[in-house]
C-alpha cells in the first residue's frame, strides 16, 4: 500500500509542507494572520490523524521495525532510513497529538511575527518526528540537534523578559552535550562501517569502547532529559518560553533523552549500561529528592512545575537502567503520561498568565471563586502529577518503583520518598493559587476557561484518566518490543534479568 | 447487584460534580442521597443472609476490566465480596447514606452544596473500591482515592486558611504512611511473586522463614512485608506517630468528620490488616508491633482527650483511641474482635459526631464546650441521642449477660483478647486498654456534663435561640442510635461468640485463631469486669469534677501545670515534627536552590567553563532579537559542517 509504505515520511515532512504554505500566505493583515494559523492547525491536525492511522496499522507483536524505507543517500554513508518499533511508535503519536494543541494555545497569545512563529513550530514538529522515526544515526543527530534551533528561536523571540539569557543557556547546555555525541557517532561509524541503526543494533562494540561511547551519548541525553545536576537550563527555559514552547519542551523535547537511552545506550552499549547503572540511579534519586525539595520553595509557578518535571524524569532514567520489563515499560509509560500531564500543567499556567501576565505565585489566590472549572481541571492534573492511582501519572511511577525495588531497595526507598515530597509541593502550590479567599483587586474580574481553552485541555484530561484506569493500549503496544530489548540486553551481559 | 452497590455512588458523584450547577443543589442532593440509600439497602440485602442465614458462601469475584499487565504482573479491576467485604459494605454505605441525608439539613445554607455531595459520593465510591479490592494495587487505588476525597472535604471551606492547612497536612501525613504501603507492595511482589490476594496468600507458606535484603540488612521476608504494609495502616488509621492529621481534620464540615474521620476511612487500616491477616500471621514480630502500636495509641489518645475543649476534637481523639483498640485485637490475633469493634464503633461514633453537629448547629457554629452547658433543656432529643452514643462508647453493660450497648460487647472482647496474649506485650496491652477505658469514660461524661448539664456559659442570645435540628438531621441520628444499641448483642455470636459461629459467619475471609478466641472466652472473672469497673470509675470522677465540684478541674490543672500543658499540647508531637521535618525541608530546599543550583553549578561550573559564552551572551543581549536568526543560521551551518566532516572523514578512513 502506498500509504503504509510512505506513512512515516508523510508524517515527518507534512509539517514542512505546511510551513511552506504559511510562508506563501500573502500580506500581513488580520485575515492573512488567521489564514496562517489555520494552515498550521490544519497541517498539525492532519499529521495527528496520520499518526493515529499509523498506530492502528502498527503490529505490536512484530518486534522488527515497521513501515521501513531505506535508501542510500549522501556518499553511500548517510541513508534515508525510517521505521518505527514499539519503543518509538508512541512518541510519534504523542508529538502528533500535542502539536495541534500548541498551535491552538498560541492562537491569541502570540501577536507578533505570527508567520515566523508558525513556521518555527511546524519545522520543530518535522524535526521531532524525524528524531523518533529515523533509522540513520547521522540523520538522528541532525534531527536531534536541529530541534534546538527552532526551540532556541521560540524562546529567544517570543519569550519573556529574560528570554535571551535563557535561550543561550539552553543552547549552551544542549550543544556542549551534543558535541560529545557527535564524536561518538564518528567513532561508531569507523568501527561498524555503517550509520544504519538496524545494523548498529546488531553490532557488538568492544567493552572498553562501549564505556566511552556510553559516556559521550550520556552527555547529550542527560542534558536533554535533563538529569540532575545537568538541569539548570530547564527552569529558565521554561520560565521564559511562551506557553506552547513550554508544552513542547516538557512534553516532547525532554523525551528525546529518554528515547535516546532506550534506542542507543541500552541496546548498543549493554556492558557499559550495566556498569554505569548505579551511577544513573544515584543521579535519578538525586533528581527525585533534590529537585522536589527545590520545587517546594519556588515562588514562580512555571519554575515549580519545571523542577517537578526534572523529578519526574528521574523516574524515567531510573526505570530505563533497571533494564527489566517493569522498569522500561514504566519509563516509557511515564514519558508518555508526563507528556499529557506536564503539557496540561503548562497549558494551565498559560491560561492564567494570558489573563494576569504574571507567573508569581503570590499574585494569585482564591481563583476557585471566579474560575471553578479551571480549579477542577488544575486539581485533576495536580493529582496526576503527584501520581494518584486512577491517573496515568501513577502507572509509570508504580512500574518503575516495582523495578528498582528488585534491583536495590535503597534506591527504591529514597525514590519512594518522592511520593511524599511531590504531594507537598504540588498541594502547597495549589493551595496558594486556587484556594484561600479571593482578596486581590486584580483577580476580581478574572474569567473562567473559554471554549478554545477547553478544547485544548479536555483531550489531555480524558487521556490522563483513561490511561490511568486502562493503560493497556499503551502497554500492549510497547510490551513485545521491550521484552525483546530486555532479553537481548540480558543475553549480552549474561545475566538473567528477564526472570524477574 | 454488587456493581450497583459500588458504582451507584460514583454515578451520583459524577452527576453532582459535573452537572451540579445546571441541575441545582436540591436535585444533586436528592440524586446522590437516593443512590446511596439504594446502595445501602442492597448492602444489607447481601449481608443479612450471611449473618443470619447460610453463613459465608463462596467468595464472589466480578471482573470489571484489565488494569496493568506487565511481565508477571497481571492486575485487573475486580470486585471481590466475601464476609469481611460484606461487613464493610454495610458499614460504609449505611453511614454514608445517613450522612448524605443529614447533610441536606446541615449544609442547607452552604452555597456550594452540590460540590459537597459530589465529594461525599466520590469518597464513598473510593472506599467501596478499597473494600472490594482483590489485589494490593486496587486497594491502594481506593486508599489514595479516599485520601483525595478526605483532602477535598477537609478543605471544603477553602477560604479558611486553617482548613487548607489541615487538608494538606492530612494528605501529606497519609502519604508518609503510603510510602510504607507502597514499599510493602513492592516487597510483597518480590517475596510472594504476585500481588493478587489469593495468589499471595498461597505463596506465604513457601516464603515463611526466608529472608530478604532490605536496606542492606538481611531480614525476615514476611516481617518486612507485613511491617511496611502496616506503616500504611498507621497513616490511614491515625496511629500514634502518624496521627497528627486526624485532630486537624476536624476543620472539615461535621458530617465529613462522622463519615470519613470516624466511621469509615480511618478504619481502612484495620480493614487492611484484617484482609491481609494471613500475611500478618506469618510474622510474630509484625503482630507484636501491631499490638503495641495499637495499645500505645489507645492510651495516648485517651490522655489527650481528657483536656480538649473543642467538642469535635474530644470525639476525634476518642476515635483515634478506639482505633487503637481495634489494632490491639488484630495484633492479638483476634481479627474478628477488631472487625466487631470497627462495626459497632461506626454506628456509635457516627452518632456522636452527628450529634455534636446538631449541637454545633444549635449553638450557631460554636464548638468550644466552655461556652456551652445546660443544653439538655433546649435540645432534649439531641441530648438523648448523645447519651446513647456515650453509653455505647464507654461500654455500658453487664458482663456475662446479653445486656449492654454496642461498644460494651466489642470493647470487652478486645480487652479479653489482649489479656489472653502471652508475654509482656499482652500485659502491656491489657493495662493500657483498661486505663484507656477509664479515661474514655471520663472524657465522654465530661463532654456530656460540659455540653448539656449545669448552667449555660453561652451568651444569653445564643442559648435562648438554641433549637432542636430539623427532622432530616434527626432521623439519621435515631437510626444510628438504634445501631448503637442493638449491633452489639445482635451480632456478638457471629463476631466473637463460639468458634463455630465465627467460622460459619466469616468463612475464609480472615484468619480465625481458635486458641486466642478460646483463651479470651476463659479469662478470669475480674478481667471480664475490669473494663466495667474502669468505666464506672471514670463516670464517677467526671460526675464529681464537673457536677459536684466544678472548680476541681481548674485547681487540678493549676497544681500540675506541666502535665496539663503536656496533654493540652498533644504530647508536643506536632511541634516536634515541625522542627525536625517541615522546617528543615524548606530550609534544605532553599539551600539547594540558592546555594547549590545557582551558586555552584551555575556560577562556578557553567560560567567557569563557558566564560566566553557568557561574554557572548552579554553582548548579544544588547542586540535586537531579530539578530537571533543570524545565530540560528550559524548553528545550522555548524551542524552541517560537522556532519560533512563525519561523512568525509568516514570516507577517508575507508
Amino acid at each position: 500500500m502506498i500509504l503504509s509504505d510512505n506513512i512515516l515520511s508523510i508524517i515527518t515532512f507534512l509539517p514542512l509542507v505546511g510551513a511552506l504554505f504559511v510562508l506563501l500566505v500573502p500580506g500581513n493583515d488580520a485575515v492573512a494572520l488567521n489564514n496562517m494559523r489555520r494552515i498550521a492547525l490544519a497541517t498539525t491536525l492532519v499529521t495527528f490523524v496520520l499518526t493515529l492511522i499509523m498506530w492502528s496499522m502498527f503490529d505490536p507483536s512484530n518486534i522488527e521495525f515497521q513501515f521501513v524505507q531505506n535508501f542510500e543517500w549522501i556518499g553511500n554513508v548517510i541513508g534515508y532510513r525510517v521505521g518505527v518499533d514499539g519503543i518509538s511508535v508512541l512518541f510519534v503519536v504523542l508529538t502528533g497529538l500535542l502539536m495541534p494543541l500548541c498551535v491552538l494555545t498560541s492562537w491569541e497569545s502570540v501577536k507578533k511575527r505570527v508567520r515566523e512563529y508558525m513556521i518555527a513550530f511546524l519545522i520543530l514538529e518535522m524535526l521531532m518526528m524525524g528524531v523518533f522515526t529515523t533509522l540513520d544515526l547521522a540523520m538522528f543527530y541532525v534531527f536531534f540537534e536541529g530541534g534546538l534551533i527552532p526551540m532556541f528561536l521560540i524562546i529567544g523571540i517570543w519569550g519573556g523578559k529574560r528570554r535571551i539569557q535563557a535561550s543561550y543557556k539552553f543552547f549552551f547546555y544542549t550543544f556542549v552535550g551534543s558535541v560529545f555525541m557527535l564524536l561518538a557517532i564518528m567513532a561508531m561509524y569507523w568501527h561498524a562501517g555503517t550509520l544504519d541503526i538496524t545494523q548498529l543494533l546488531k553490532t557488538e562494540f568492544p567493552k572498553e569502547m562501549q564505556t566511552w561511547l556510553w559516556l559521550a551519548f550520556f552527555a547529550s541525553f542527560a542534558v536533554k532529559m535533563p538529569m540532575w545536576p545537568f538541569h539548570r537550563w530547564l527552569p529558565e527555559a521554561h520560565v521564559e518560553a511562551p506557553t506552547a514552547g513550554s508544552v513542547v519542551l516538557a512534553a516532547i523535547l525532554l523525551k528525546m533523552g529518554g528515547y535516546g537511552f532506550l534506542r542507543f545506550s541500552l541496546p548498543m552499549f549493554p556492558d557499559a549500561s550495566a556498569y554505569f547503572a548505579n551511577f544513573v540511579f544515584v543521579l535519578s534519586v538525586g533528581a527525585i529528592v533534590i529537585t522536589s525539595l527545590i520545587a517546594l520553595v519556588q515562588t514562580d509557578i512555571k519554575k515549580l512545575i519545571a523542577y517537578s518535571s526534572v523529578a519526574h524524569m528521574g523516574f524515567v532514567t531510573m526505570g530505563i537502567f533497571t533494564a527489566n520489563v517493569y522498569g522500561i515499560e514504566g519509563a516509557i509509560f511515564q514519558m508518555i503520561s508526563h507528556g499529557f500531564i506536564s503539557g496540561a500543567l503548562f497549558l494551565s499556567v498559560g491560561v492564567i498568565y494570558d489573563r494576569m501576565h504574571t507567573r508569581e505565585i503570590s499574585a494569585y489566590g482564591g481563583l476557585v471563586e471566579r474560575m471553578p472549572k479551571y480549579a477542577a481541571i488544575f486539581m485533576i492534573f495536580t493529582m496526576a502529577n503527584v501520581g494518584l492511582p486512577g491517573t496515568s501519572g501513577f502507572v509509570g511511577e508504580f512500574l518503575v518503583l516495582v523495578a528498582i525495588f528488585q534491583v536495590n531497595t535503597w534506591f527504591a526507598a529514597i525514590a519512594t520518598l518522592g511520593v511524599i515530597l511531590s504531594a507537598a509541593y504540588a498541594l502547597w502550590l495549589y493551595r496558594r493559587v486556587i484556594f484561600g479567599a479571593l482578596t486581590k483587586e486584580s483577580l476580581k474580574s478574572i474569567l473562567d476557561l473559554n471554549t478554545r481553552e477547553k478544547v485544548i485541555i479536555y483531550p489531555l484530561l480524558i487521556l490522563t484518566i483513561l490511561f490511568g484506569f486502562y493503560p493497556a493500549p499503551i502497554l500492549d503496544t510497547i510490551s513485545p518490543a521491550v521484552q525483546a530489548l530486555v532479553s537481548n540486553y540480558s543475553l549480552s551481559i549474561g545475566a538473567d534479568l528477564l526472570a524477574h | 447487584m454488587i456493581q450497583a452497590i459500588v458504582f451507584f455512588p460514583l454515578i451520583g458523584a459524577l452527576i453532582a460534580g459535573l452537572f451540579g450547577s445546571k441541575i441545582g443543589h436540591r436535585t444533586s442532593e436528592i440524586i446522590t442521597s437516593t443512590l446511596l440509600v439504594i446502595a445501602a439497602l442492597l448492602s444489607w440485602w447481601v449481608f443479612l443472609p450471611i449473618a443470619f442465614g447460610d453463613g459465608a458462601g463462596e467468595t464472589i469475584k466480578i471482573e470489571i476490566m484489565r488494569w496493568i499487565s506487565v511481565g508477571d504482573l497481571d492486575l485487573h479491576w475486580v470486585l471481590r465480596v466475601d464476609t469481611l467485604t460484606a461487613i464493610m459494605l454495610v458499614v460504609v454505605n449505611s453511614v454514608s447514606a445517613l450522612v448524605h441525608i443529614y447533610s441536606i439539613g446541615y449544609m442547607a445554607d452552604d452555597p456550594s452544596r452540590s460540590r459537597f455531595f459530589a465529594y461525599l459520593s466520590l469518597f464513598t465510591f473510593a472506599m467501596l473500591m478499597l473494600v472490594t479490592a482483590d489485589n494490593f494495587l486496587q486497594m491502594f487505588f481506593g486508599w489514595e482515592g479516599v485520601g483525595l476525597a478526605s483532602y477535598l472535604l477537609i478543605g471544603f471551606w477553602y477560604k479558611k486558611p486553617s482548613a487548607n492547612a489541615a487538608a494538606i497536612k492530612a494528605f501529606v501525613v497519609n502519604r508518609v504512611g503510603d510510602f510504607g504501603f507502597a514499599l510493602g507492595i513492592f516487597a510483597a511482589f518480590v517475596v510472594l511473586g504476585t500481588i493478587d490476594f489469593d495468589g499471595a496468600f498461597l505463596a506465604i507458606e513457601g516464603a515463611k522463614g526466608t529472608s530478604i535484603n532490605f536496606l542492606s540488612m538481611e531480614l525476615d521476608a514476611m516481617s518486612v512485608v507485613a511491617l511496611l504494609l502496616f506503616m500504611g495502616a498507621m497513616g490511614k488509621s491515625a496511629q500514634f506517630l502518624l496521627h497528627t492529621w486526624l485532630p486537624d481534620a476536624m476543620e472539615g464540615p461535621t458530617p465529613v468528620s462522622a463519615l470519613i474521620h470516624a466511621a469509615t476511612m480511618v478504619t481502612a487500616g484495620v480493614f487492611m490488616v484484617a484482609r491481609l491477616s494471613p500475611i500478618f500471621e506469618a510474622s510474630t514480630l509484625a503482630m507484636t508491633v501491631v499490638l503495641i502500636v495499637g495499645a500505645t495509641t489507645a492510651f495516648v489518645a485517651a490522655t489527650i482527650g481528657l483536656v480538649q475543649n473543642d467538642i469535635k476534637r474530644v470525639i476525634a481523639y476518642s476515635t483515634m483511641s478506639q482505633l487503637g483498640y481495634m489494632f490491639v485485637a488484630l495484633g492479638a490475633g483476634a481479627y474478628t474482635a477488631g472487625i466487631f469493634h470497627l462495626f459497632t464503633h461506626a454506628f456509635f461514633k457516627a452518632l456522636l459526631f452527628l450529634g455534636a453537629g446538631a449541637v454545633i448547629h444549635a449553638m450557631h457554629h460554636e464548638q468550644d464546650m466552655r461556652k456551652m452547658g445546660g443544653l439538655r433543656k433546649k435540645i432534649p432529643l439531641t441530648y438523648a441521642m448523645m447519651l446513647i452514643g456515650t453509653l455505647a462508647l464507654t461500654g455500658v453493660g453487664i458482663p456475662g449477660t446479653s445486656f449492654g450497648f454496642a461498644g460494651f460487647f466489642s470493647k470487652d472482647s478486645i480487652i479479653e483478647a489482649a489479656y489472653a496474649v502471652n508475654g509482656w506485650q499482652g500485659t502491656f496491652a491489657f493495662y493500657s486498654l483498661v486505663i484507656a477505658a477509664l479515661f474514655t469514660s471520663f472524657y465522654s461524661w465530661r463532654l456530656i456534663h460540659l455540653t448539656f448539664h449545669g448552667k449555660s456559659r453561652a451568651d444569653a442570645h445564643t442559648y435562648e435561640h438554641a433549637h432542636e435540628s430539623p427532622n432530616i438531621m434527626m432521623i439519621p441520628l435515631y437510626l444510628l442510635g438504634l445501631g448503637a444499641v442493638v449491633t452489639g448483642f445482635l451480632f456478638y455470636d457471629q463476631f466473637f461468640g463460639k468458634e463455630k459461629y465465627i467460622e460459619a459467619f466469616f468463612g475464609h475471609s480472615v484468619v480465625i485463631n481458635a486458641a486466642i478466641i478460646d483463651a479470651a472466652h476463659h479469662v478470669p472473672t475480674w478481667v471480664k469486669w475490669s473494663a466495667t469497673y474502669a468505666m464506672v470509675l471514670g463516670l464517677l470522677v467526671a460526675y464529681w469534677m464537673y457536677i459536684l465540684a466544678p472548680k476541681m478541674p481548674a485547681r487540678f490543672a493549676a497544681t500540675t501545670p506541666w502535665l496539663y500543658k503536656f496533654l493540652l499540647n498533644k504530647w508536643y508531637v506536632d511541634e516536634l515534627y515541625d522542627a525536625i521535618f517541615v522546617k528543615p525541608a524548606f530550609k534544605i530546599g532553599n539551600f539547594l536552590w540558592k546555594k547549590f543550583d545557582d551558586d555552584i553549578i551555575d556560577k562556578a561550573i557553567v560560567e567557569g567553563i563557558g566564560n566566553k559564552v557568557q561574554d557572548l551572551t552579554a553582548r548579544v543581549v544588547k542586540l535586537q532579537s531579530g539578530y537571533l536568526y543570524h545565530y540560528a543560521f550559524v548553528m545550522l551551518i555548524g551542524i552541517a559542517a560537522l556532519l560533512t566532516w563525519v561523512v568525509v572523514g568516514g570516507g577517508m578512513v575507508k
